[in-house]
């Protein structure tokens, strides 16, 4: 049997939100890790043997043990490497649980509506939509006047939510909407976190997004 | 409002193993509180204003702040006491991310169909949602193993975070298994889990905050009864 390898390894796929989430965590705290694309069609030993519950992406492996789901593999990231800046906000428990509340919430909202948008048509589109667009004026009122989620700081439901962002544009094409429109604040949100060199180099652009959907929907015979 | 209690109050509903979730670590802790009982059908404005995105039970108020989802509760709760009664998460941050998967999967792939099977229209539905459940659950065999590491409990050699996850389901585990007519953590396929459980349900713990499993029953009757008359209507 190999020794196992040393460092970080991420086993993730090029447009998963989720695994962009690990990946800019990373960035920002100027992690050195091995980047592993995996083939979801065909999947490695290496990724049954390391997520055999779930058998997803993305899998963080830290001198090659393994840590699966993304929030869980932020706040080890925050946990085991102390002396890099912070993503969930020290010393303050009522803040973290706000932040874990808010993280919660987009994993629990945000993806499902939006295949949803691109899954189906008619009345239950249109009720997507709305749902949506609620949302995303939720978020923008947890927000506020904020420049980040975290405050001053890029933290913990920013990086949470931010590969999302590059989902915007396939949300507003099959759900009709503007998120400027709906959500201004949120809007200038994604920008300005477009303007980080973390985020910039992480994200694919907007209209790969849209074409990978496309993809998904012929693979799905979604017309 | 102010209050003894140390400022800590509870919003539950009896029946809620989520609720449960949070007395447990409330007990583990030794912190005393104020316990407010919700009518879910009627719920009040003190639950719409503290948890206006989910309406949900529970919310735990710390000195008038709220603090919503049961395992985001328990963590606060874990960090904000770290100085009283034991530890809930391990001090190791690979040990909790394994931890943290665990009860993760617990809320992640036995809620939802644990929620379906007694919200269930048709007798189809209910047993496609008994059939997920009861594969869902062998998992945890395996998460057992990996997280007692041959001890007595999840935690080790006491009770730690998934203990509490999974624990404050115990009396539902018991009251699904007469409703289904068949054991949900069966010895046969799932030992260590099924000793865990007997373990976890003698403690003094569990006999203080865990809700009687003939009134879950009963509450589990009603529900499926309630949604099935529903559907045809």
């Amino acid at each position: 049997m190999a020794a196992e390898k040393k460092g970080l390894q991420l086993l993730d796929f090029w447009v998963s939100p989720f695994g962009q989430r690990c990946r800019i965590a990373m960035a920002e705290k100027g992690l050195a890790y091995e980047y592993l694309e995996q083939d979801l069609g065909n999947k490695s030993e290496l990724l049954l043997r390391s997520n055999p519950v779930h058998k997803k992406i993305p899998v963080l492996l830290h001198d090659g043990r393994p840590v699966c789901e993304s929030l869980i593999i932020l706040q080890y990231l925050d946990e085991a490497f102390p002396s890099t800046p912070a993503l969930l906000p020290a010393g303050d428990p009522y803040a973290r649980a706000q932040a874990r509340f808010w993280a919660d919430y987009v994993d629990k909202k945000v993806y499902d509506c939006g295949s949803r948008l691109w899954k189906l048509k008619g009345e239950p589109q249109a009720e997507a939509r709305k749902e949506m667009v609620e949302i995303l004026k939720t978020l923008e009122g947890a927000l506020g006047e904020k420049p980040y989620f975290g405050g001053d700081t890029f933290g913990f439901v920013d990086v949470a939510f931010v590969p999302f962002t590059a989902w915007f544009l396939s949300y507003e094409r099959y759900g009709e909407f503007s998120v400027a429109e709906v959500a201004p604040k949120l809007a200038a949100w994604a920008k300005r976190c477009g303007e980080r060199e973390s985020v910039a180099k992480n994200l694919h652009p907007p209209e790969k997004v849209y074409e990978f959907i496309g993809v998904l929907k012929k693979k799905y015979g979604v017309e | 409002m102010a209050g003894g209690n140390g400022g800590l109050k509870l919003v539950g509903q009896w029946a809620s193993p989520f609720v449960t979730r949070v007395k447990l670590a409330l007990h583990i802790k030794g912190l005393r509180y104020e316990y407010l009982e919700e009518d879910l059908g009627n719920k009040s404005d003190l639950l719409l204003s503290c948890n206006p995105v989910h309406k949900k039970v529970p919310v735990l108020l710390h000195n008038g702040k709220p603090i919503c989802e049961s395992q985001i509760i328990v963590q606060y709760i874990d960090e904000v006491f770290a100085g009283t009664g034991p530890s809930l998460l391990p001090a190791d941050p690979y040990e909790r991310a394994v931890a943290r998967f665990w009860a993760a999967y617990i809320d992640d792939k036995l809620e939802p169909p644990w929620d379906r099977l007694f919200r269930a229209k048709t007798d189809e539905v209910r047993a496609a949602a008994t059939k997920q459940l009861f594969e869902e659950v062998e998992a945890l065999e395996g998460g057992f193993k990996e997280c007692s590491k041959g001890k007595d409990f999840f935690g080790g050699d006491s009770i730690g975070y998934v203990d509490v996850a999974l624990g404050c389901l115990v009396s539902w585990v018991k009251a699904t298994s007469v409703l289904a007519g068949a054991e949900l953590f069966d010895a046969a396929k799932m030992p260590l889990l099924a000793a865990w459980m007997e373990r976890f349900g003698e403690l003094e713990l569990a006999r203080a905050v865990l809700q009687d499993v003939d009134a879950a029953v009963e509450h589990g009757r009603m529900l499926m009864a309630k949604n099935a008359a529903r559907a045809s209507n």
